[in-house]
Parts: C-alpha cells; sequence; structure tokens
C-alpha cells in the first residue's frame, strides 16, 4: 500500500514528559519517561486507528446541560462551544469522536476520588462525546466549570477547564489536552498550563464570540483544534 | 504546513467517568473497555495484563491505557487497511488502572495476527496518565514469537538491551493465555517509548 505519514509530534507545542521547572507540574517528576523516544517509520500500526462513526453517539451525549438531569437544570452559567478539527494542513477532520469531561459549575468533579468540599450538582453529569461533521465542526453544550483546587502547591488552583480527548484518523493522531477560558487570572500561575512552550499556550485558549451565543440562552465559546496532518512524501511500501 | 498542533495536556486525575465510565461505576456508556474480542471472535483468545508503575516502582492507579491492534489474520478494522477487515473485532480497547486492587489494567483479546511482511505480532499502546503531559506511544510483543522478534523491524532498531521492555511474557494462569506486561515510566527498566 501506499500512505503518507503524519508529521511528527511538534515537541515545540507540547509539553516535555517531565516538567524541568522546579516550581513546575510535580507529579511529572516520577511518571515522565527520561530516555530519548525512540522514532520509528509510521506502518500501518500508526497510521490506521479506531473508527468511531455517528452511531457511537446517543442524542444527548453532545448536551450536559441534559444528559445528566434528574429532577431539574443545572445550576451554572450555560455555554454552547463549538469550533473545528483540522490537521497541520489545514484539512478539515471530519468524523472524528470527540469526549469531553469537567467539573461542575462549583469546581466538582462528580469522580469519586475529588476530595474538593464543594457541592455536586445532581443535575449535571460532567461528561459527554460528539462527533465531527464533514466540515470538521463539533458543538458541545454545558456549564461553565469552576476552578478548583490541587495539591501541587500551597494554595494551587486549576483554571476553569474543560477536558477534551480527541482521534482523529490514525493511532498517530490521538490527543488529549485541555480548553481553557479567555481572560482567567489563574492561567498564569498553572503549571500545567504553563507547562506548554509559551508560543503555543494560546492554542488552549477558546475565544468568546457573541456570534456564537444563543440569544438567552448560552455564552459561546470558539475552540479550534488542530491535529498531526500527513506530510508530502508517500510511504514507499 | 498552515496550522500549528494543538498542545497535550495530561488526561489528569478525573478522567474516569469521562473515558472509562463503564469501568469504574459512573452512568454513561463506554465507547470501548477491555473486552476487545466477543466469545466468538475469531483467533486464539488471549489476555493482556500489568501495570504502569513510576520512577520509584510505585504502582500508578490513576493511568489510562488505550491498545490498538490487528485481528488474528494481522488485518486492521480500518479504511487504510485495503485487505478487509474482520466484522465484529475493532481492535480498540480502553483501560482504566483504577478499579483492580493491584492498579492493573487487562484486556481480553486475540492474538494478532502479522500485519505487515517481516513484521512480529504487535499491539500498540497509549499511555495516558495524571503528572504525564504529553501521551507515550510502546507496543507489546510476545514472548512465544521468538523468531518473528529476532527480524521485526521496529525491535531491531532498539537497542538489544532494552528490547525485554517491550516483550509480553506468557503466564497462563487464569485458564486463557495471559500475557504480562508491566509499564515503566521511568527507571533503569524504562520501557521503551516510541516517537511515532
Ligand atoms: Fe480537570
Amino acid at each position: 500500500m501506499t500512505s503518507t505519514p503524519f508529521r511528527p509530534r511538534d515537541w515545540s507545542s507540547h509539553p516535555s514528559f517531565v516538567d524541568p521547572r522546579a516550581d513546575g507540574y510535580r507529579s511529572s517528576a516520577l511518571r515522565g519517561p527520561t530516555k530519548p523516544l525512540i522514532p520509528i517509520r509510521q506502518s500501518l500500526s500508526e497510521l490506521t486507528g479506531p473508527v468511531y462513526g455517528h452511531d457511537s453517539v446517543g442524542e444527548l451525549d453532545g448536551d450536559l446541560t441534559r444528559n445528566g438531569r434528574r429532577n431539574g437544570e443545572p445550576l451554572g452559567e450555560r455555554i454552547v462551544v463549538t469550533g473545528r478539527v483540522l490537521d497541520e494542513n489545514g484539512r478539515p477532520q471530519p468524523n472524528t469522536l470527540i469526549e469531553i469531561w469537567q467539573a461542575n459549575a462549583a469546581g466538582r468533579y462528580l469522580h469519586k476520588v475529588d476530595q474538593h468540599d464543594a457541592p455536586i450538582d445532581p443535575n449535571f453529569f460532567g461528561g459527554g462525546r460528539c462527533i465531527t461533521d464533514s466540515e470538521g465542526r463539533y458543538r458541545f453544550y454545558s456549564i461553565k466549570p469552576g476552578a478548583y483546587p490541587w495539591g501541587n502547591h500551597p494554595n494551587a488552583w486549576r483554571p476553569n477547564h474543560i477536558h477534551f480527548s480527541l482521534f482523529g484518523p490514525a493511532f498517530a493522531t490521538r490527543l488529549v489536552t485541555q480548553m481553557y477560558f479567555p481572560g482567567d487570572p489563574l492561567l498564569a500561575l498553572d503549571p500545567i498550563f504553563t507547562g506548554i512552550p509559551e508560543a503555543a499556550r494560546d492554542r488552549l485558549v477558546a475565544d468568546f464570540s457573541i456570534d456564537v451565543t444563543e440569544q438567552d440562552f448560552a455564552l459561546g465559546y470558539v475552540f479550534d483544534i488542530v491535529l498531526r496532518g500527513r506530510g508530502t512524501t508517500p510511504m514507499e511500501d | 504546513m498552515a496550522l500549528k498542533q494543538t498542545p497535550s495536556q495530561t488526561v489528569g486525575p478525573f478522567f474516569a467517568y469521562g473515558l472509562t465510565p463503564e469501568q469504574y461505576g459512573y452512568d454513561l456508556t463506554s465507547v470501548a473497555d477491555g473486552a476487545v474480542r466477543d466469545d466468538d471472535t475469531a483467533g486464539t483468545h488471549i489476555r493482556i495484563e500489568g501495570r504502569v508503575l513510576d520512577g520509584r516502582g510505585d504502582v500508578v492507579s490513576d493511568a489510562m491505557i488505550e491498545i490498538w491492534q490487528a485481528d488474528a489474520q494481522g488485518r486492521y478494522a480500518h479504511p487504510d487497511d485495503p485487505r478487509g477487515s474482520n466484522a465484529g473485532f475493532t481492535g480498540f480497547g480502553r483501560q482504566g488502572t483504577g478499579t483492580d486492587l493491584q492498579s492493573r489494567f487487562r484486556f481480553d483479546t486475540v492474538k494478532p495476527g502479522v500485519t505487515e511482511d517481516g513484521s512480529a505480532p504487535h499491539v500498540s499502546l497509549i499511555v495516558f496518565a495524571r503528572g504525564l503531559p504529553s501521551h507515550a506511544y510502546t507496543r507489546i510483543y510476545f514472548a512465544d514469537e521468538a523468531a518473528a522478534n529476532a527480524t521485526d523491524p521496529v525491535l531491531s532498531q532498539v537497542p538489544a538491551e532494552r528490547r525485554e521492555t517491550l516483550i509480553a511474557q506468557r503466564t497462563d494462569t487464569s485458564g486463557v493465555p495471559t500475557y504480562r506486561f508491566d509499564i515503566h515510566l521511568q527507571g533503569d527498566n524504562e520501557t521503551v517509548f516510541f516517537d511515532v
């Protein structure tokens, strides 16, 4: 077969495995690999990946304002988050699965090990997913997540964020990331965010958009995501 | 190249109800779990299990493992594999390490076939974890495929003294052929990770 390999992971865009800063992301110190990665030629094993279609997503999966309701509406500021999934060549990535999870408006995850003493919202689950359309577009409805404390350093707080997991067309294009909100004063203090090379950080901050904002319903944010794209030289095989 | 890659971020400690909800008992269906095969999937039924260990040798109980593999005939369930694929075998599995008392991940799957001439049977694997800002790629090879492993083009790029970190050892304690694959994120025995 002939298939064009993907461009390498751009390490000027991604955080390093071990945060080198003394006041950085502490738990990376014992968890990040320290030996050099071994480069390999992309074979079918890397050029293929799991395929998910619209049948893998339920009707309410993309609406976190509704998928966890028990006896009323979830509390907090309703948001709509939309954007396009593209590759480095600017090509839209259709039919790609996006999974998201986040804290509720009070900064509390439903997760059993989240010990933060903030209220659980009985009508908010905080997880969902959707599939990009033919133009690579996605859309979620949710509640703006609250900030929450964590144990990295004294008085450490995570900025408001939504976790994103994307597949793209191949195992090589897999990406797990976090979307942040514009103007958040915690961003500059967050070692997970500032662990990203400086020039690349803005790419994780969504834009507020009055055009996406829905009258009398939800504030709109735009967050585009760029996955690895194929290079120019087809692989000889 | 018009655009720059979106930076990676850690999966964090609280991925479970978004990515592995059924395994952890949350009220959302999972897109994938540790059951990669059905009872009637063609091929040799096997189990792959292991742990993720940090640089101090402590088990990591908030990691997530994803595997991607071909079917027993070496075919991927993907349109770019021109050979077509086994109906019903997706080859994709996902497991968190937080529900087992020993923090193991466990996949019930089939032994993959040979995907390309000269390559040995293998399973591709991604490690995600709290504390891992970017995910890490590795591969599982099988100890009982020594002849094929000896000629595999990827294994031969790995320094000989580190190849063992990629070879799952067979133990048949649970009635089904079981391959043990521990992942060492750091340390003398650090698993080989690939720049894919
Ligand atoms: Fe979080």
